[in-house]
Formats: structure tokens, C-alpha cells, sequence
């Protein structure tokens, strides 16, 4: 008789108890806005400015559009992606590990499954932000001003919640914060140079661009590049499935590999 | 047999031939006990003897190979988070949120639990006096005690006022007075009428905290029952340790004509008896003795059942 609550395989669901730890997040980003501001926007920010003026004085335009313009969405995508990694990443393992906050959260009615959801929900939501905030450095400084950029953040909710349950795998897995070096090295920074945050796609080897194109940075910059554009992006059902089906493997993968190591 | 299945009616947690392996290792092995409702009950054994595990299946935290757990009448791992939500858990150790003040720890703790914020306002007071941190209520944790934030970790598992309180060796690393502050505060809770779990090491703290103990070892229930009916049952009343340069050679002299069982552990001769006088006549006026006579306590108990063997961290 081999009774559990939950099968160690079954996809995670959440309850709505998950809102009691988003508020629990909510409330110590307050008291440390101040310090993780600077990572998540600040880098894709002077990045966008940096090189979008400065190298792109040198450049003629990409696609029929200024190289400013054209770098726009890789920055919100950039921005999303290490505003979900960190988080889901280095935040996440602190709470796992070092501080056993989640031991303290399966001490009460909550679940694994809960914890879960509210990391990856909490990443999502560090990741909307720094997007947001990219986005709204591009209508602030007149680099693209277009109806179809109110599409963006809607957007960002998935394309943050897919980078985010890809990174808390990682977590599952990692044993000490070096891990997440490799993730680093291995995942966020080809998809942040092969994806086309930088240059079209069109410039790299087909199989490279065959390779980069399962990773759910392709799909989050075909989606957000047309609407800086003023465009509706093309393909965006099957974009937007892909992304959905991304997150969706993740979430199961990092359930399985959460429970097989804290629920034994 | 009638008092036994009147105690499991009435059972705040009732184990009957748990069974939990990892691999081919067995780690808990048909383990039965039951706790009633107000009791203080001590799960004693070494290190990896399958405390941690015993508890974690208490709480619905691992699946089981076999048994039946009931907490507060509800089955485990089935309802395990309707059981959670009634029961208060002291982990062994502190996994208080640094980032929050004494305060901000119960409010979050609490919203875990489904209760509403002024539910949870309302009991921080009584819990801060509970815990005699009502003057560092707004502090931040990394500026408590070690003593202060045990009890913090004490308060915030009573905020949903749990039927059942669970307890992983509490006092672990705390300096004497803070022990002893922990020791009144649970001792105050089972005056509530609070049940009360706990894992320990020290044995002086079962013996002043337990109505009743289980020693386990191996996984399996080695001895049960109030500490001072499973002293008088398995030892003699009275322990005379005698140690010192010269305690083996006293020993080899002395030996054929002790009444007492001996045993030898490290340095220390431990000489068992019903009549501790004649043994200590021996030892007048041998200079490098020192002796010390005292009544049988639930650490040789421990050490009888248990074995004199060190245990690593398993």
C-alpha cells in the first residue's frame, strides 16, 4: 500500500493558497527593490542605449528600420529573461535552500505544487517588469511609438513564465549557486546572442538557427519584434503554442524533479 | 488490550506499522505508537534511528511503504494538508525569514494557513507575550538570539493554535537559560491542554517534558512508557560513575567484590546497583578517583537500549 497524496508524476496544480506566498514575496521585494532593480533593468537598459546610439550610428538600418529600433525588442525580450532567470534561479535556491523557506511553507496546509506556482509566478513577474520597464524606456526616449506595443506586456506574461519554469528546473537540480553558472554559460547566453536580440537570425548558419530555435527566446523576439514595429506579429498562434508547450514541460519537469528530491 | 483501543479512539496521533525504506535501506521498520490528546510524548534514539523520517511521514511530507498514520483522527498522506493545517511544526532547525521583522514572520506564517490578516493581528499579541519578544516585535531576526529565535519558531507554530505541536529537538544548540525558557514555555502549552510531540537528544529534557517516551532504534520501537517505569524496569536504581587516573586500576581490584553491574565507557567506569553504599565504601581515600553517585536516569536508559557505540549522521 504505497498511499500518497499526490502522484510523483502528475503535472503540479496550485491552490489558492499560492497568493499568500506571492504576498510573502511581494513584501521582501519591497524592503530590496532598491538592489535587484539594477541587474534585471539596468543591464538590458544600458545595453539598448549604449548600443543602440553608439553602434548604431555606424550601422544602416536593419530591416528598413534604425538599429535602435530594431534592438528594441531583443532588450525587452533580454530583459525578461534575466529578470525570470535570476529570480527563478538565485532566488529561488536561497528560499529552497539556504534559508529553508519552503521546508517552513511544507510545515503548513501548503504543497509543493503551491511553492512551485508561486516561484515561477513570482519569476514571471520579476521578468513582466523588467520588460516593462525596457518598454517603456523605448516610448520614453521616442525609439518606437506605435498602438501594437500595448500588446507587449500581455505577451511578456507567457514569454516570462516560459523563461522562468525553464530556470527552476535548473534549481531543482542545483546543489550550490555554482550550478547556475552553468545554466548561465550553457542556456541564457546563446539564447541572448543567437536568438536575434542582435542581428537578424538570417546572418547565422541555418542549423544554429535550427538549434536556438527550440529555446523560447525565438519565439518571445518573433512575437515582440513585429509589434515594436507597429505590426501584428505573423505565425503568432503557433509562436505563442510554443511557448505555452515549452512552459508547460518545464513545469512538469521541475515538479518531478522537486518531488523526487523533497518529498522522498 | 481495552485501554489501548480506547487510547486509539480518542488518539491526537495514532502510527501503526509504519514502514518506510529508501532503497534496499529500511529506515523505519513496523513502528506503532499512539499519543493522547494533552500528552507531552518523547520519540528518543540515536542519530538516524528514523526520528526525522517518523516525523516527515506525520506530516504527509513522504510517501510511506506500509502502516496507517492518523493525525487528529485524519489519515496521512490522504488528508495530510487538512492535517498540516491543525498541527504546529518546530523544525530542528530555524527557517525563520530573515528578510522580515519578529512581526512580519507570524503575519506571513499565518496567510500560509489560509487565515485572514486581522485573524492573524489579533494573535500576534498573545503570541509575542507567549514568546517574550513582545519588546522586538518590530526587530529584524538577524538581530535575535539564538534562545529568541527558537521562540519565535515556537510562536509562529502555534499562530493557526495547532491541536497537535510537533517538535524536532528543540532546544538543540541553545545555552542553558534559553533551554530552560523553552522547557516553561512548553510546559505552559500542555497546561493548555495542547499535545505535544517531540524528538530530543537530551535526555533530561524528556524526562522533565514526557509523560510517556518511545526509545527507537533501527527504526523500531525498542522501549515505551513514562520515563521513570522504563528506568525501573530495565536498570538498577542506582548509578555510581567513578573516573580518574587510577579508576581501572581500582577496577580490577575492587570488581570480584562489587555488587553492581559495570560497565566501561570511554574513561568512565559505570558501576549499576540497588546498594550504592558498599560500592562507594571501595572508593574511600583512592587519591586520582573522582566518583559521582546518583539515581538511574533516562540517559543510561538511552545508552542500555541503544548501545555505547557512537552513530554518524547517517
Amino acid at each position: 500500500m504505497s498511499a500518497t497524496a499526490v502522484s510523483t508524476r502528475a503535472w503540479p496544480l496550485p491552490s489558492g493558497r499560492v497568493w499568500a506566498i506571492l504576498r510573502r514575496h511581494f513584501l521582501v521585494w519591497r524592503k530590496t527593490a532598491a538592489t535587484t532593480v539594477l541587474g534585471d533593468v539596468l543591464d538590458p537598459m544600458v545595453v539598448l542605449l549604449a548600443l543602440g546610439y553608439g553602434l548604431g550610428k555606424l550601422l544602416p538600418a536593419i530591416e528598413g528600420v534604425p538599429y535602435i529600433t530594431f534592438l528594441a525588442a531583443g532588450s525587452i525580450c533580454m530583459g525578461a529573461l534575466y529578470g525570470a532567470s535570476f529570480e527563478a534561479t538565485y532566488g529561488a535556491f536561497s528560499r529552497l535552500q539556504v534559508q529553508r523557506t519552503w521546508e517552513g511553507m511544507l510545515n503548513t496546509p501548503l504543497t509543493l505544487d503551491d511553492v512551485l506556482w508561486s516561484e515561477v509566478l513570482w519569476a514571471t513577474a520579476k521578468a513582466v517588469k523588467s520588460g516593462v520597464a525596457i518598454l517603456l524606456v523605448v516610448i520614453l526616449f521616442d525609439i518606437a511609438r506605435t498602438p501594437t506595443l500595448a500588446w507587449i506586456p500581455l505577451v511578456l506574461l507567457l514569454v516570462g513564465f516560459t523563461f522562468s519554469s525553464l530556470a527552476i528546473i535548473i534549481t531543482a537540480w542545483a546543489r550550490g549557486y555554482d550550478f547556475f553558472m552553468y545554466y548561465f554559460t550553457l542556456g541564457v547566453t546563446p539564447m541572448v546572442f543567437l536568438s536575434g536580440v542582435f542581428f537578424p537570425v538570417s546572418q547565422l548558419p541555418a542549423v544554429l538557427v535550427a538549434v536556438i530555435g527550440w529555446f523560447p527566446m525565438a519565439p518571445a523576439i518573433q512575437l515582440i519584434r513585429p509589434l515594436v514595429l507597429g505590426q501584428m506579429p505573423a505565425d503568432a498562434g503557433w509562436l505563442l503554442l510554443q511557448l505555452a508547450v515549452t512552459a508547460a514541460l518545464a513545469m512538469w519537469l521541475a515538479a518531478v524533479v522537486l518531488r523526487r528530491r523533497l518529498l522522498r | 488490550m481495552t485501554s489501548t483501543s480506547q487510547a486509539s479512539l480518542a488518539a491526537a496521533l495514532q502510527v501503526r506499522h509504519l514502514r518506510k525504506s529508501y532503497g534496499a535501506k529500511t529506515i523505519v521498520d513496523d513502528l506503532s505508537f499512539a499519543i493522547r490528546p494533552g500528552e507531552c510524548y518523547g520519540l528518543l534514539g540515536p542519530n538516524g534511528a528514523g526520528k526525522t523520517t517518523t516525523l516527515r511521514s506525520i506530516l504527509g511530507l513522504t510517501p510511506i511503504d506500509g502502516g496507517e498514520v492518523l493525525v487528529l483522527g485524519l489519515p496521512v498522506p490522504a488528508q495530510a494538508q487538512a492535517a498540516r493545517a491543525r498541527v504546529g511544526v518546530v523544525p530542528q532547525l530555524d527557517n525563520l525569514d530573515p528578510d522580515f521583522t519578529v512581526e512580519e514572520n507570524l503575519l506571513v506564517f499565518g496567510r500560509y494557513f489560509g487565515m485572514r490578516d486581522e485573524a492573524i493581528r489579533a494573535r500576534i499579541p498573545g503570541l509575542l507575550e507567549f514568546a517574550a519578544l513582545t519588546a522586538k516585535r518590530g526587530d529584524r531576526i538577524n538581530t535575535l538570539s539564538g534562545g529568541m529565535k527558537r521562540r519565535l519558531t515556537l510562536a509562529r507554530a502555534l499562530v493557526n493554535d495547532p491541536d497537535l505541536i510537533v517538535l524536532d529537538e528543540p532546544t538543540t544548540g541553545l545555552d542553558p537559560q534559553a533551554r530552560h525558557l523553552v522547557w516553561e514555555r512548553l510546559r505552559a502549552l500542555l497546561a493548555q491542554g495542547k499535545t505535544i510531540l517531540l524528538t530530543t537528544h537530551f535526555m533530561d529534557e524528556a524526562e522533565r517534558l514526557c509523560g510517556r517516551v518511545g526509545v527507537i532504534d533501527h527504526g523500531r520501537m525498542v522501549a515505551e512508557g513514562p520515563p521513570h517505569d522504563l528506568i525501573a524496569q530495565h536498570l538498577e536504581p542506582y548509578v555510581v560513575e567513578v573516573y580518574g587516573d587510577g579508576a581501572q586500576d581500582w577496577l580490577a581490584g575492587a570488581k570480584a567484590g562489587l555488587a553492581a553491574r559495570v560497565e566501561i565507557s570511554g574513561e568512565t567506569v559505570f558501576c549499576h546497583t540497588a546498594e550504592p553504599a558498599p560500592v562507594v565504601q571501595t572508593l574511600h581515600g583512592r587519591a586520582g578517583l573522582r566518583y559521582l553517585q546518583r539515581p538511574a536516569n533516562l540517559e543510561d536508559l538511552f545508552l542500555r537500549l541503544t548501545g555505547r557505540d557512537m552513530r554518524e549522521e547517517t
